[in-house]
């Protein structure tokens, strides 16, 4: 297990990775992908049970991971370099012709770690109880693991998804929601408000665990737990409290950082506030 | 011209569930799902023996369509089934993004096409399916005729790997293709050989271009008529042999004009072989609710319209 002072410098590169990824095609999702910069160093460098050098589209006897907000793709794909999926320097061609990097991730450029297109919001949920219910038949007792955005808790999908998984006993599945109550309008509490996001899940027969998605410890910890749960004929969602554009002073607290990059001077000042750890790409 | 018999009317929905019982005694890796029409889309059989491998999705489709793409992430082939208006049209983006630009190996059933789906009426009637389907790249759309080349099709497409679109309906209609019939996807099967004048057909409408053609036959009008059973890809060279010796075509549906069969071919022949073309297709309206047979008369693509068709594209040659 990588110690969580290793864990805090991975995750500062990978901030570094989006700012500049994000700033290098002026385009991109910088707030969000800052924002669960600290899950996905957790889950990927001390929680899943996975093989970067020899990625496979089945993931037998691995567990699997599917981001299901599909915009926060600059921290994935640093996260899935930096874990050794692909060649760290392919960071350098995000969102430009002929890359693996799409825009919102996709397997059909071959990008290793990808399984599943995300992007237009709201499926990745049904996606990953799929790929849970072929692991209970294959007798795969490794885990399935999605993530997905506040926001995205809007779409119909997600509750036809979360009713069907406690309908199917999917108790192999952990989901985590970025919950940073912002979305590109506003605050989620202005837009559709999600009310009582713990006790709509609870109603619809989810294990619900909460935790800070900032502090890598706590993140770690929760994991566990809910790993403990697993096989208890539940599904098990995880509410992830998250701060937008987190490592960033001038993206945090506010909506606006959503999908907009950093100019030549705005740059400098994130990378300023984030230690280069590990060497940038 | 040669004629074909039949021994009785089936349903094509229910060659679909004995083909996926075929192949879930055949093959584990096959799972189905379903969106509360279990009965309708005669899976029943598939769900009581293989319960562990059946999935109630209930009425959810956009769900369903997740699900089945998630299925396929470990190595099983999903038969996804509902009414063909809510197997495409309700789901298109999640067809779209989760399956087609995913490129997974789910099949998308989808029952009660077109028009003979009956009193229901144009809520459930749909007729732009095709067109949806065989928009999205590199997904399979297939439209059999009748229930023996529907059991086969079912079969066929679990060994095709990636996304394919599966067209059957609801009525009782002439049985009267071959039960050990191979089915090759992509390969259109000449059904009469002819000189006068090709009748390419899809679905339903093959039985009543058979039709057709006998009455034809009797004017002395010599048809070949092609059975395309899969609309994409197309088999080019069987419809540009016969075009390059009939020189004059008909296609038949039980579907809109825009983006069915008949659009597909119009496409290939304007830019390879320009040829006088006639589309017996349902020219941009709703269907209705009433019986199979008066929908086909109404809504101009039952035997007497592919007739007609037929003498007016000869008039063009």
């Amino acid at each position: 297990m990588t110690d969580i002072q290793n864990l805090k410098q991975i995750a500062s590169q990978v901030r570094r990775d989006i700012v500049r990824m994000v700033h290098a095609q002026n385009s991109g999702h910088p707030g969000g992908s800052l924002g669960c910069t600290d899950f996905l160093t957790a889950l990927y460098f001390n929680t899943l049970d996975h093989n970067p050098q020899n990625f496979t589209m089945d993931g037998k006897d691995q567990d699997l991971f599917f981001l299901s907000n599909g915009h926060i793709s600059p921290v994935w794909y640093s996260i899935l370099a930096r874990a050794g999926y692909f060649d760290l320097k392919e960071l350098s061609t995000f969102r430009t012709l002929d890359s693996r990097l799409q825009g919102h991730p996709t397997p059909k450029e071959g990008l290793p770690g990808v399984r599943m297109a995300s992007g237009s919001l709201g499926q990745g949920l049904s996606v990953a109880c799929g790929a849970a219910l072929t692991k209970k038949l294959n007798r795969d007792n490794k885990l399935v693991y999605s993530l997905h955005g506040d926001g995205e808790l809007q779409e119909g999908q997600i509750w036809e998804a979360a009713m069907f998984a406690a309908q199917h006993k999917i108790d192999n599945l952990i989901s985590t929601i970025d919950y940073n109550g912002k979305q590109i309008d506003g605050p989620v509490d202005d837009i559709i408000s999600l009310g009582n996001l713990k006790a709509k899940w609870e109603s619809f027969g989810w294990e619900v665990l909460e935790m800070d998605g900032n502090i890598i410890e706590e993140v770690i910890e929760t994991l566990n737990k809910a790993k403990l749960l697993t096989g208890k004929g539940k599904p098990i969602v995880i509410l992830m409290k998250t701060e937008m554009g987190m490592g960033v002073d001038f993206m945090m607290g506010t909506h606006k950082w959503h999908g907009v990059a950093p100019n030549d001077e705005q740059l400098e000042i994130a990378l300023n506030q984030l230690e280069e750890t590990l060497g940038d790409y | 011209m040669k004629t074909f018999e039949y021994k009785e009317k089936k349903d094509t929905r229910s060659g679909f569930g004995a083909g996926l019982f075929e192949l879930g005694k055949k093959n584990e890796n096959i799972v189905a799902l379903c969106a509360d029409l279990t009965g309708s889309l005669k899976m029943n059989e598939f769900a009581d023996e293989f319960a562990d491998r059946f999935y109630q999705c209930g009425i959810a489709e956009a769900n369903m369509m997740g699900v089945a793409a998630g299925l396929t992430i470990g190595g099983k082939i999903p038969f996804a089934g509902t009414f063909a208006n809510f197997a495409t049209g309700r789901v298109y983006d999640q067809i779209r993004q989760s399956i087609a630009y995913s490129e997974k190996n789910v099949k998308i059933c989808a029952s009660h096409a077109g028009l003979t789906l009956g009193e229901d009426g144009a809520t459930h009637q749909i007729m732009e399916d095709i067109g949806l389907m065989k928009m999205l790249p590199g997904m399979v759309v297939i439209n059999p005729c009748d229930y023996n080349q529907t059991k086969a099709a079912t079969i066929a497409i679990a060994e095709h790997e990636g996304p394919v679109y599966l067209r059957f309906g609801r009525p009782k209609v002439p049985n009267f293709t071959p039960e050990d019939q191979k089915f090759e996807i992509g390969k259109a099967l000449l059904l009469t050989k002819g000189t006068d004048v090709t009748i390419a057909a899809t679905g339903h409408l093959v039985w009543k271009s058979i039709e057709a053609a006998e009455k034809l036959e009797e004017k002395g009008i010599s048809v070949e008529l092609i059975n395309i059973h899969t609309i994409k890809p197309l088999d080019q060279e069987t419809i540009l042999n016969s075009v390059s010796k009939t020189k004059a075509i008909v296609t038949a549906e039980e579907h809109l004009l825009n983006g069915g069969l008949g659009d597909s071919i119009a496409q290939l022949l304007s830019r390879k072989m320009p040829t006088p073309i006639e589309m017996v297709a349902v020219d941009d309206k709703f269907g209705e609710s009433g019986k199979p047979g008066e929908l086909l008369t109404k809504y101009g693509i039952d035997t007497n319209n592919i007739v007609s068709a037929v003498e007016n594209v000869l008039k063009r040659k």
